[in-house]
């Protein structure tokens, strides 16, 4: 029976070694089934709880499907206009320079609308981590293309696959911020198997770190599925982003600060 | 010889069905099941009880985090 529990007699207490962290609250989270902004929350809530900076956090929410975010996280979180989280997150982190802040942002809001945002943030070298998730469409207006959509790649607007003569290369702003002297710690990672989680964790730990160095802007791009948007079950959209994300959006450290 | 067992527990009601734990488990002992939940999931439950080694895998891929897991030494 599929709504028995087996093995009761380990549930106990001292046997406990996985749990929600508490960080984040007891919301059902909006995002479809499979979405890996939901993973990409928890890591980031773990990580404040592990370092205990659940009073000393601050985040910045954006325009896109994690438009809401701030509903699920038991911290302080601002929401920005369309791309603007790095320009808020630089005036609160300018008048709380003891606070850990971090912005929270898609591909749509960061690389579209808010590029002139992340590139002078990232080039001033702002104390500030952020957080990019990119799944190579607009997910919360319904799967039109990004700056960030594959060539080749289907959208609601381009249903023939993105032609590049026509529309342009995709961007890598991840390699373009980590060209820029502010930047500290630029990095690209996954969340959708237990190894790329456990790497994507210690990805956002260090970044939450080093900004407590004041060394300049961290910042982490978390390559993501659109489940719904790709027109895929969960399972096969994280294996097609495998196959056809991962070659161009290459997994890795970009950037790393020279050790101290 | 002491063995690892280990068991997980579902928030049925908050599971949405994506199956992206079952893939994660090393020991495939998660499957789907054929019931749904309110929401018209079907969810994510543990078919077997020698298989499970709590190794946290399901849970920490799991995006909505409804999985919580135990682990204990048994004789
Ligand atoms: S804890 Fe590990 S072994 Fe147990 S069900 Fe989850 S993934 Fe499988
Ligand atoms: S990963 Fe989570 S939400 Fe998805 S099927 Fe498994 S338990 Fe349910």
């Amino acid at each position: 029976m599929a709504d028995q529990i087996l093995n009761k007699e380990l549930i106990k207490p001292e046997n406990l070694v996985y749990k929600k962290t508490k960080i984040l609250n007891d919301n059902v989270m909006h995002y479809c089934p499979g979405c890996g902004h939901g993973t990409a929350h928890r890591l980031i809530a773990e990580v404040i709880e592990e370092m205990d900076i659940q009073s000393d956090v601050i985040g910045i929410a954006p325009v896109g499907c994690s438009v809401l975010m701030y509903n699920y996280f038991n911290i302080d979180m601002q929401e920005a206009s369309h791309g603007r989280a790095p320009a808020v997150a630089t005036g609160v982190k300018r008048l709380w320079p003891d606070k850990t802040v971090f912005t929270y942002q898609g591909d749509g809001d960061l690389a579209a609308i808010g590029t002139a945002e992340t590139i002078h943030a990232c080039n001033r070298g702002e104390n500030i981590t952020i957080f990019f998730i990119n799944n190579g469409i607009y997910g919360m207006t319904g799967g039109q293309m990004a700056p960030t959509t594959l060539e080749g790649m289907k959208s609601s607007t381009t249903p023939y696959g993105r032609n590049i003569a026509m529309m342009g290369n995709p961007l890598k702003i991840t390699e373009l911020v980590a060209q820029l002297p502010g930047t500290c710690y630029v990095t690209r990672q996954a969340v959708h198997t237990p190894s790329s989680v456990r790497k994507t964790k210690k990805a956002i730990r260090k970044a939450l770190e080093y900004q407590k160095k004041n060394i300049g802007t961290s910042f982490i791009e978390v390559v993501s599925n659109c489940n719904s948007g790709w027109k895929m079950p969960p399972v096969q959209a994280n294996e097609w982003m495998e196959e056809n994300m991962f070659p161009f959006f290459q997994l890795g450290d970009i950037k790393v600060p020279e050790e101290d | 010889m002491a063995k690892v067992r280990g068991t997980i527990v579902v928030d049925i009601e908050k599971c949405k069905g994506c199956e992206i734990c079952v893939g994660a488990c090393p020991t495939s002992v998660i499957s789907m099941s054929t019931e749904v939940n309110a929401k018209g999931y079907q969810y994510a439950y543990l078919n077997d009880p020698d298989g499970c080694t709590g190794c946290t895998n399901c849970a920490i891929v799991c995006p909505d985090g409804v999985i919580t897991v135990y682990r204990a030494k048994v004789k």
